[in-house]
């Protein structure tokens, strides 16, 4: 195994290290999502997912 | 007497915070932008190493995790929001490198970063327009995030193609998301810092750019 691939496996660790708590904390204090909220984030991402399958056409 | 009706003042008042708080983080994220820019130009002319990605990277990362909590209400947070996107884009130089010597790799490059640019603008606007509150999405991005990152590290020892291009394309969808999230934090929470502001769309704008050249780059013809 080359030190690259050590190294990154180090750094994803870290990031999964320090970013545990966070997420825990996020999970518990977010407010609850109302009726429509959730539509109104996929659609844009969605739009995001087209766009990103045209620029794959497009290469 | 005081004259002023409170109950107009105050919504006037957090009009103009919130729009002080936009501005400032859009023109320091336009700046660092450019920084970043001219630092992966630089590490491409050099050509530095590939471990010069990981090293600037981890960097980048003790930067914003021990460094930019303590400054980030000071003058010094400017400085360190440039070492952390100067670091990140020097960063790039190796990946930009690999991605140019492919046959239509100039091509893949542009596209990606064009492609990065639309996403992003897109998404603001999206954002700042219809003024929806994404908080919702916190706790359900942060956990996917910590998925990704499991699959990701799983994938190092893998090494399994399609699996690759499967995190980077769930990697483009989270961090639509957060831009969805951190433009509506900046719109809703009073007390949003433009400096973490900043650097939280920097990062999404960069995890987009390197998925999309991955996923450009594999499918790619060539």
């Amino acid at each position: 195994m080359d030190w690259m691939k050590i190294g990154s496996a180090l750094l994803i660790l870290a990031m999964i290290i320090f970013l545990f708590p966070r997420a825990k904390q996020m999970l518990r204090d977010s407010p609850e999502a109302k009726p429509g909220d959730w539509q109104g984030a996929i659609l844009p991402i969605m739009a995001v997912v087209g766009f990103v399958l045209l620029l794959i056409v497009m290469v | 007497m005081n004259r002023l009706d409170y109950s107009v003042a105050r919504p006037a008042a957090d009009a103009l915070q919130v729009n002080k708080v936009i501005r400032n983080t859009y023109t320091l994220l336009s700046a660092t932008l450019f920084f970043s820019a001219l630092m992966a130009a630089a590490s491409v002319m050099f050509s530095m190493p590939p471990m010069t990605y990981l090293l600037s990277l981890g960097g980048a990362m003790l930067l914003i995790w021990f460094v930019l909590p303590r400054t980030a209400n000071s003058a010094a947070g400017l400085g360190v929001v440039f070492a952390i996107t100067g670091l990140m884009g020097f960063g790039l130089g190796p990946i930009l490198e690999m991605y140019l010597s492919l046959p239509n790799g100039s091509q893949i490059v542009g596209t990606a970063f064009g492609g990065t640019g639309v996403i992003f603008l897109g998404l603001s606007g999206y954002a700042l327009t219809t003024r929806k509150n994404f908080n919702f999405m916190g706790g359900f991005l942060f956990a996917g995030m910590l998925v990704v990152l499991v699959g990701a590290l799983a994938n190092i020892f893998l090494q399994m193609p399609a699996f690759s291009l499967a995190i980077s394309a769930v990697v483009i969808m989270l961090m639509s998301g957060f831009i969805l999230y951190d433009t509506s934090r900046m719109i809703h929470e009073r007390d949003s810092n433009y400096v973490m502001m900043t650097v939280s769309l920097y990062l999404s704008i960069f995890n987009i750019f390197v998925s999309l050249l991955q996923i450009l780059g594999m499918t790619s013809d060539d």
